[in-house]
């Protein structure tokens, strides 16, 4: 087929102009996709770093490798980088930008100079935040909780928050796009039940992000001018209420975790029917369940604040509506499930890695009911328990699908294969390091061990669980390096790609490898429905088991 | 065997046991649940396993299977649902009659005030099968207190009180943590909860040097920051009389009605103007910044103390 001799040499997005001009001042979204895909790779492996350090003081009960205020800033920062510079951007930024315009078969993205905005205001942010963390870094926890951080932190509690509002804006700027694009920008007979469940899952997140993103804003502009100008808005000897913090900060931060999640069940409702050889089971489920999840979320903030000193009686109304985000997830979860059904299941890297976000999550959700239980979360909230929970749905969701996503459309990106066996070798190390790093937390946590803990040499007995769980840290970390390297060494010596190596359907396949910078030659028609497996062949590079 | 690998935590308090069933409950459910979806897939995958010659066949969904698996879940969670708003609705009410003990929390250190007159630091003793109210404050940042042998935890929150109760039922030494983030040595800001037998409870509680009670050192409070010249007994001064206010609605000058519960007293001893009983004027001077939150809880426990006795805790006698 022509397939694998035209992408080197063809002109494509990455050969059609050269110059580091071409990339800062470029408007191809696919363009803008990669500059969000390094710089969200490197706030990864800082946010990283300061895992290492929490786990590697952990190692010991004593507070002895750092310094109590040195720890509280690692764990901090690790929080904040991880959630606001990286999980928040990851999907939408890199693959969501990447892809939708192709699946909706469009040229770009509605607005592409708000889009090269969006990644200005993001590396200012970023680069914001990172001046604070040379400049000594903030230990608030990613929370910000006042009155300690408006008037207790002797920290760099205002660049920190300056630089999360600057962010947001490039989270608000990415949900507008999609939001018009999605509406605006579908080629011919691309009608909505037609669209990708990748293109369902970021029309959900684009809405949490445009309404929530406003609120974190405002909140953090609040905590900065208690500390600037005194304003008392949170200080209870000023009539203040500090409780009214935390409501204000979940209300963007609890549907924060859609947004880390929803465009990572996207990528699964891609990988799962594609390597089963299969229509989804129940499209219109899987994904009225993404929008269900982005309005209910919106009502289940204080669930966070069962102990904080909330009402009997609201708590009740938060705890039922908990109950009742879980269900759209666990309608996903048996979906996925039932599109393997008879299907023609291939082990390849993507779906090691859907499969393990299937468990992962699964297992993160159900400990969710945990914590919406008003009479346990009594008990578990701000232990160890908590963390493995969001961990699981953090990492062994968002990071999961965001790995398998990579992998699944590396060939599309790159136009070369990266090397099967060692894909596979690293999503099983990122498997079985990440369930070393974080199942004992969750019997820490039922012990008591609180959370954000630097010395526990009074609790001696907590120690073998937490060597268990460094020793599987950096398990993960050689999971997490693995791809870096050899996706690296696959851009030079990887095998062409050619166009469509997994015989996806999606109108992104059906463009060359890598994608010309308009996408396609000329704009397609739609006839047929999303997921029509049965009018595919079955891909040659994969079909290497007996 | 397991003193270095523990698995599971004391349970010393009648909160302890029946949460750990739902707990039990919901740790045999998710791991019903994450190994059906585990196998499921395992098996999935190797029966469905690509093959030449077989091809996948295609199915569209099924709307009976939708329906069952969105109506079950459902079901099941509106069962966790309640049975967690039960043991919620326990834990936070206060059973009448309850020891009351006064908690400060500052960074970083626990300092607790018994109604006997004796104070603790990072130290709670209190008697076995009692069922005991904590009345906390903060007098600087949030902090959480925590007995994970007792399966209690509330946040501690500054300018307000916050209370939490628990029924110890086996004598021993337990953990006390700060679980809310408080600063630097948050992790230092831990304690020991030392519950003991009724005849060494008290025989502990006169053990020290003798003391005066906490509504006697509010007492005393009272009479010194000269809250008696307003604040009459015999007739109607300038300000109401207190004695019998507790617990008991009153009439404010702005038309609310607010119950003076100990959050109420609290507010009003500090920013008076906000609260003014009707028919009175607004003269009483700010107390915020004045007076200490152990000196605060000493004013409280003595107003309330002014009540009739029920059956008091307190056992202090009207002036």
């Amino acid at each position: 087929m022509a397939t694998t001799a035209v992408s080197a040499e063809s002109k494509n997005y990455l050969n059609a102009e050269y110059g580091i001009r071409s990339w800062l001042l470029t408007t191809d979204h696919k363009r803008i996709a990669i500059l969000y895909l390094i710089s969200i790779t490197l706030m990864f492996f800082i946010g990283g770093y300061f895992a290492l350090l929490i786990r590697l003081e952990l190692l010991t009960p004593a507070g002895d490798l750092l310094t109590a205020d040195m720890y509280n800033k690692a764990f901090s920062m690790h929080g904040q980088i991880m959630v606001f510079f990286f999980l928040v951007p990851s999907i939408p930024a890199v693959l969501g930008n990447f892809l939708i315009p192709m699946m909706v078969g469009a040229k770009d993205l509605a607005f592409p100079r708000i889009n090269l905005l969006s990644w200005y205001v993001y590396i200012g942010g970023a680069a914001m935040y990172i001046w604070c963390v040379i400049t000594g870094g903030v230990d608030t926890g990613w929370t910000f909780y006042t009155p300690y951080s408006s008037l207790f932190s002797n920290t760099h509690v205002v660049e920190a928050c300056l630089a999360i509002f600057f962010a947001g804006f490039s989270s608000i700027l990415t949900g507008l796009n999609f939001v018009v694009t999605v509406h605006r920008m579908r080629a011919p007979g691309m009608t909505w039940t037609r669209l990708p469940l990748f293109v369902w899952s970021h029309y959900a997140t684009s809405i949490v992000m445009l309404l929530g993103t406003p609120v974190i804003a405002i909140t953090l502009v609040l905590v900065i001018l208690e500390r600037t100008l005194n304003l008392g808005i949170f200080d209870p000897s000023r009539g203040g209420d500090p409780v009214l913090f935390q409501h204000l900060f979940w209300f963007y931060s609890h549907p924060a975790v859609y947004i880390m999640i929803l465009p990572s069940m996207g990528v699964i409702s891609e990988i799962v029917p594609c390597f089963s050889r299969k229509r989804v089971f129940g499209y219109t489920f899987v994904a009225m369940a993404s929008i269900a999840i982005a309005v209910i979320g919106f009502l289940v903030w204080a669930h966070h604040m069962f102990v904080a000193g909330i009402s009997l009686y609201s708590a009740l109304v938060f705890s039922f509506l908990s109950y009742l985000v879980a269900v759209p997830s666990a309608i996903k979860v048996f979906n996925w499930t039932a599109t393997m059904y008879k299907g023609s299941v291939s082990f390849s890297t993507p779906m090691l890695y859907a499969m393990g976000f299937i468990g992962l999550f699964t297992m993160g959700g159900l400990t969710g009911l945990f914590l919406a239980c008003l009479g346990v979360d009594v008990h578990v909230h701000d232990t160890y328990f908590v963390i493995a929970h969001f961990h699981y749905i953090m990492v062994g969701g968002a990071v999961l699908g965001y790995l398998g996503g990579i992998h699944l459309w590396w060939p599309k990106i790159s136009g070369r294969l990266y090397p099967e066996a060692w894909g596979r070798l690293a999503a099983i190390i990122v498997f079985i390091g990440f369930n070393l790093t974080f199942f004992p937390q969750f019997i820490l946590g039922y012990l008591g061990m609180p959370r954000r803990y630097w010395d526990y040499s009074h609790m001696p007995e907590w120690q073998a669980l937490n060597v268990l769980s460094t020793a599987g840290a950096s398990i993960l970390a050689v999971g997490y390096l693995l791809p870096l390297a050899y996706l690296l060494w696959s851009l030079r010596y990887g095998k062409i790609a050619g166009d469509n190596p997994w015989m996806a359907t999606g109108l992104e396949w059906k463009t060359s490898s890598p994608p010309p910078t308009f996408n396609f030659e000329q704009t397609p028609e739609v006839t047929w429905e999303a997921y029509e497996y049965e009018k595919m062949p079955l891909p040659e590079e994969v079909t290497l088991e007996r | 065997m397991f003193d270095n690998f523990p698995l599971w935590p004391t349970a010393a308090s009648s909160h302890a046991v029946t949460e750990d069933w739902v707990y039990i409950f919901l740790v045999v459910l998710s791991a019903v649940m994450s190994l059906l979806i585990f196998l499921t897939i395992v098996v999935f995958g190797m029966k469905y396993r690509r093959r030449h010659g077989r091809e996948a066949q295609q199915i569209e969904g099924s709307t009976i299977l939708e329906v069952a698996w969105t109506v079950a879940p459902l079901g099941v969670f509106l069962g966790i649902f309640a049975w967690g708003a039960v043991l919620y609705f326990d834990e936070r009410t206060p059973p009448a009659g309850a020891a009351e003990i006064y908690v400060v929390g500052k960074q970083w250190m626990w300092k607790l005030q018994h109604m006997e007159g004796v104070r603790e630091i990072n130290q709670l003793h209190i008697p076995v099968d009692r069922d005991i109210k904590l009345i906390m404050t903060s007098q600087d940042v949030i902090h959480s207190f925590f007995i994970p042998e007792f399966r209690v935890k509330q946040d501690v929150l500054p300018g307000r009180y916050t209370t939490l109760w628990f029924h110890a039922t086996k004598p021993g030494i337990y953990h006390l943590f700060c679980a809310q983030f408080c600063g630097t040595q948050h992790s230092g800001m831990i304690g020991e909860v030392v519950v003991m037998n009724a005849s060494e409870y008290q025989a502990w509680l006169t053990g020290g040097a003798p003391v005066g009670s906490l509504a006697q050192d509010g007492q005393t409070m009272f009479l010194q920051l000269g809250c008696q010249t307003c604040h009459r007994f015999d007739v109607q001064g300038r300000g109401p009389n207190l004695v019998g206010i507790f617990g008991k609605p009153v009439q404010l000058e702005d038309g609310r009605v607010v119950t003076a519960d100990e959050n109420y007293i609290r507010q009003h001893i500090l920013t008076p103007g906000r609260t003014i009983v009707s028919g009175f004027r607004n003269i009483m001077p700010s107390w915020q910044g004045q007076i200490t939150e152990e000196q605060l809880n000493s004013l409280v426990a003595y107003i309330k103390s002014l009540n009739p006795p029920p059956a008091g805790a307190a056992g202090v006698p009207n002036p």
